[in-house]
């Protein structure tokens, strides 16, 4: 449960609602995996969940940013005298006051540094320019036009390929040594030589340009913060919702220069994350800093513009990809790909991989060879490069990996399932070694692909599309089959900032036999209250609805660093089984103790321990608890209680697969494509919960039709960005969204303490390229076209029908 | 300005500014924080309630557009005895909530639909996919909350039927 008691001004009754136990029916709850209603439902459906814009301080003041409407230029002076002025301002707070609190710039999730206000000069259309604080919301929106700033405007560079252009402005000349736009040098993996060889043998080859353009997570909440700094006892609240309060503590204790013991997060409920609610924002900083100037509790909530425009976006990865085969089997793959960074490099990426786990990119196929390069470039964007539903780089990967099999087999004259049939990696190949370095460690594709066959009738559609192409109409079929690296990760390998990737648990049973399980993954809406129960209650058989699930407070969680790139279920799961399986074992030595035998005499069944060959004598978990809390001789070297924590470490990543068909109808009059059907079977190993695990796939299928038809950051010349609200950057509603057909195959993760392998992004990594694959799979049999970028939306389609495709940009 | 409406039965009655939005009223000034907050354009439906039966988006609302109108919001699906609507009990049956940001909005969408619906077990897919349209969600791919909806429907027709 979302911490209850630290939600001031909540209905009186909110901590008696706030349980699962409402319902009467939540009784028939699994004792462990299976089918299982949420227990967080019982706040949410009665609007009592608990938002950060729904937390209000006594003595409260509201924030709001001023932004600059220039991607680029100078700052020559800014005059807030008036905004002072007005009576309802506590403080305008700039740059160089900023400076004074040593609090101008701060670090971003990639070594780079990021301004919090601009002193010297903005670099994005909408970047922090000054920050004001007044008694009301409504007031501190008029103080922003009473600021004056004069600027002094400079050519902007918006196109990434233009970025390192020998005439191209300087945009980060804040960075000592910094004579170009590069923001990384060229990183690379694969055997470029064992690659060339490859292509040099190869039959066919296809090249194609491939842009991955700029979107956006666009959570329903925006960002926001309460910042609560106490300046008699030096203790700072930030009531925020964010997807890893841990980690966002240790950068607040840096970035402030607090001691970190006196910062406490308290993430509460949250409204969808999807990567953007990854970083750290300016307004946040601003709004810490800002309850330091004003002594009082600042609330600071930016609008939807502020939230499309200047946090985190996704992707904007420009792909020159080459995909090659050889008797009928795809053979070899080049990548060479451009990524447009923004001004700040605030990538979201593990430190040793600054392209993510790009590198995934020869996808599910067994290749003879493969390289790929990337490297990045400043522009006059916002920064960001967050994993929008996607593991680090992965939904780049897959999306260059599937559009190029689909344009391989155009070259080759064959079958888009038929050429990945031949090309996948076999069920006794794994553990695999992929050519860009990765263990894949488990896997039946043919099977996972068969069965999407078998769904869709695919033979079938083929046979309808060929009937629809002759009669004038426009009819595509969409494949795609994804492999993802998630739960990052491995210690030795991934850290964030220092941070090694890994998540904590403890488990509390208490006297009564229920239980609180404290976690460090931070749930979004994910379920966690319910499926970490769940995994409580497979381990050691206690009732899900008797298993408190703690998360979202810094102060009573262990640490770990949260939620996005899938990892909650494979590294805080793997936790949450380690620490459960650590009070079993501790329980069997109490249990030796009251059966008055030894702990290798007992065996475990659900709930209890059993003396082996006597099964009637045995003792209930919550016997065992009753027992361990009390007045009782205790086992020897064991302290008394029922408690333990636990860190995982996860020794590889999983690598969860997926086989997804789409059937569009494109207008051949207007460009419209309209998804008609989508197929998606996962594979994800063990289900906790196959609810939870279906509704995770339906909406990372919603927000891939998004991507792959609507959704677009654009810009101008100038830099301005062109889709600063809903109406201008479009999001799938329940009309643009198929009834979605989901099938499964299982294969556990051999690795993972309960056999699971990470769901959440799937969907958002498939569909995409597979509804991408349907239209260029219909315009190529309908007009010939061999491709188009995304977004499929009728104006870019309708160009490509005439020959006039364009990169979305 | 002073400004009074009935919102889920209970008088309130505020001196507000001229420009204040229905939508803060409602959370700042009757202090129901159910009613939730995302777009300012009229596109996101999250701040959805219904006025005098019939949904509108409070975040382009003002709140004297109100004044002495009747307004229902997710506060107000509840029975005083703590029953659940119908409507809430579907989407959570349904698994028609992830994070539950754009659930009340949904959720009184979906009350006003049954309600007006001349036969409501009969709704077709599209009849509910066009009474949510004006809605997003980021977390559910909509197929579960149209089950939610459709639940709560094939409920009430039950209980009539047993009544």
């Amino acid at each position: 449960m979302a911490t209850t008691e630290t939600a001031p001004g909540k209905h009186p009754d909110w901590v008696a609602h706030a349980t699962g136990d409402a319902f009467g029916k939540i009784t028939d709850a699994p004792v462990g995996f299976g089918h299982m209603k949420r227990k967080e439902d019982a706040r949410f459906i009665r609007g009592l969940g608990n938002y950060t814009d729904d937390v209000r301080l006594p003595g409260m003041v509201h924030g709001a940013l001023l932004r600059s409407p220039y991607a680029h230029a100078k700052i020559v002076s800014i005059d807030t005298s008036a905004a002072l002025a007005h009576p309802k301002v506590a403080a305008v707070v700039i740059a160089k006051d900023l400076e004074t609190l040593g609090l101008a710039w701060m670090p971003t999730i990639s070594y780079d540094t990021q301004a919090v206000l601009a002193g010297d000069k903005v670099r994005f259309h909408l970047q922090e320019v000054a920050f004001v604080i007044a008694t009301d919301a409504y007031a501190a929106q008029d103080a922003l036009q009473l600021i004056e700033v004069e600027y002094d405007v400079l050519p902007a560079i918006v196109n990434a390929r233009k970025a390192l252009d020998p005439d191209a402005p300087l945009i980060r000349d804040d960075k000592v040594g910094q004579t170009d736009n590069l923001a990384s040098p060229e990183w690379e993996a694969g055997d470029k030589a064992q690659c060339d060889r490859v292509f040099a043998e190869a039959d066919t080859v296809a090249v194609r340009d491939l842009l991955y353009p700029r979107c956006h997570p666009s959570p329903m909440e925006t960002c926001g913060m309460v910042a609560d700094m106490n300046p008699e006892t030096g203790q700072l609240n930030i009531y925020n919702g964010n997807q890893a309060p841990h980690a966002h503590r240790t950068v607040y204790a840096q970035v402030a220069g607090l001691p970190e013991q006196n910062i406490r997060i308290l993430c509460n409920d949250i409204g969808g994350g999807f990567g953007n609610k990854v970083p750290v924002y300016p307004g946040y900083v601003c709004a810490i800093a800002g309850s330091i100037v004003a002594g009082a509790p600042v609330k600071w909530i930016e609008d939807r513009s502020e939230n499309l425009v200047t946090t985190g976006f996704a992707r904007d990865y420009n792909m020159h990809a080459e995909l090659c085969s050889k008797g009928g089997k795809i053979t070899g793959l080049r990548v060479n790909t451009l990524a447009d960074h923004g001004a700040f490099d605030s990538t979201a990426q593990p430190t040793k991989f600054p392209a993510g786990f790009f590198h995934i990119v020869t996808g599910s196929y067994d290749l003879d060879g493969a390289h790929c390069a990337v490297k990045a470039v400043y522009t006059n964007k916002a920064p960001g490069g967050v994993a929008y539903r996607c593991s680090f780089r992965i939904t780049e990967a897959i999306y260059c990996i599937e559009r190029m099999v689909d344009a391989l087999a155009m070259e080759m004259n064959v079958d888009p399932i038929e050429l990945r049939m031949k090309s996948f990696i076999r069920p006794e190949q794994f553990p695999y070694e992929t050519a860009t370095g990765w263990t894949y460690d488990s896997g039946d594709y043919h099977k996972t692909m068969k069965l999407a066959m078998e769904m869709a009738d695919y033979e079938g559609l083929r046979r309808e599309q060929e009937e629809k192409i002759a009669n004038g109409e426009i009819m595509g079929i969409g494949v795609t089959f994804f492999t993802e690296g998630v739960g990052a990760g491995p210690r030795r390998h991934m850290d964030i900032l220092g941070l090694a990737m890994n998540d904590g648990a403890e488990l509390r049973v208490h006297p009564s036999g229920k239980a609180v399980v404290s976690i460090s993954a931070q749930s979004q809406g994910q379920g966690h209250e319910t499926t970490f129960a769940q995994i409580v209650a497979e381990e050691l058989g206690i009732s899900p609805n008797e298993i408190m699930v703690r998360h979202g407070d810094t102060d009573k969680t262990p640490y770990g660093l949260g939620t996005y790139g899938s990892r909650s279920t494979p590294v805080s799961g793997g936790a949450v089984a380690v620490v459960s399986r650590k009070v079993r074992d501790k329980a069997r030595a109490f249990a030796a103790v009251m059966l008055e035998t030894r702990p290798e005499d007992l065996a475990w069944e659900k709930g209890r321990w059993y003396v082996k060959g006597d099964p009637e004598r045995g003792a209930s978990i919550e016997s065992i608890a009753e027992y361990a809390y009390g007045p009782n001789p205790l086992p020897e070297g064991l302290e008394g209680g029922l408690d333990a924590n636990a860190v995982y470490d996860p020794p590889n990543l999983t690598y969860p697969y997926g086989a997804y068909i789409s059937v569009v109808d494109i207008d051949p009059g207007t460009g419209k494509v309209t998804l008609r059907r989508f197929i998606a079977v996962d594979d994800c190993g063990v289900k906790i919960n196959p609810m939870v695990v279906e509704g995770q796939i339906h909406g990372g299928l919603a927000e891939g039709v998004g991507i792959a038809l609507m959704e677009l950051i654009s810009f101008d010349e100038q830099g301005n960005c062109l889709n600063a609200s809903f109406m201008d950057y479009l999001l799938p509603t329940a009309l643009e969204c198929p009834e979605w057909e989901c099938g499964e195959t299982v294969t556990p993760c051999p690795h993972h303490p309960i056999g699971a392998k990470g769901v959440g992004e799937s969907a958002c990594n498939g569909s995409p390229p597979c509804i991408t694959n349907a239209v260029i799979d219909g315009l190529y049999r309908a007009k010939g076209i061999k491709h188009m970028d995304m977004p499929c939306n009728p104006a870019r389609v309708w160009a490509a029908m005439t020959g006039n495709a364009q990169p979305a940009q | 300005m002073l400004v009074s409406m009935t919102i889920n039965g209970q008088e309130h009655s505020h001196d507000v500014e001229p420009r204040l939005l229905l939508v803060h009223y409602i959370r700042e000034n009757a202090e129901l924080h159910g009613t939730h907050w995302g777009c300012d354009t009229s596109n996101c439906g999250i701040c959805v309630v219904l006025m005098d039966g019939e949904p509108i988006k409070s975040c382009t609302t003002l709140a004297a557009m109100a004044d002495g109108h009747e307004i229902i919001t997710v506060e107000g699906l509840e029975a005083a005895d703590g029953t659940l609507d119908p409507i809430q009990q579907g989407f959570h049956e349904m698994h028609g909530l992830h994070c539950g940001f754009c659930t009340p909005g949904m959720m009184v969408t979906g009350r006003w639909l049954i309600d007006k619906h001349p036969n409501p077990t009969q709704m077709t897919d599209h009849e509910i996919r066009d009474a949510i349209s004006g809605g997003l969600c980021r977390c559910t791919g909509y197929n579960n909350i149209v089950k939610a909806i459709r639940w709560a429907a094939a409920y009430e027709a039950d209980a009539a039927g047993r009544s």
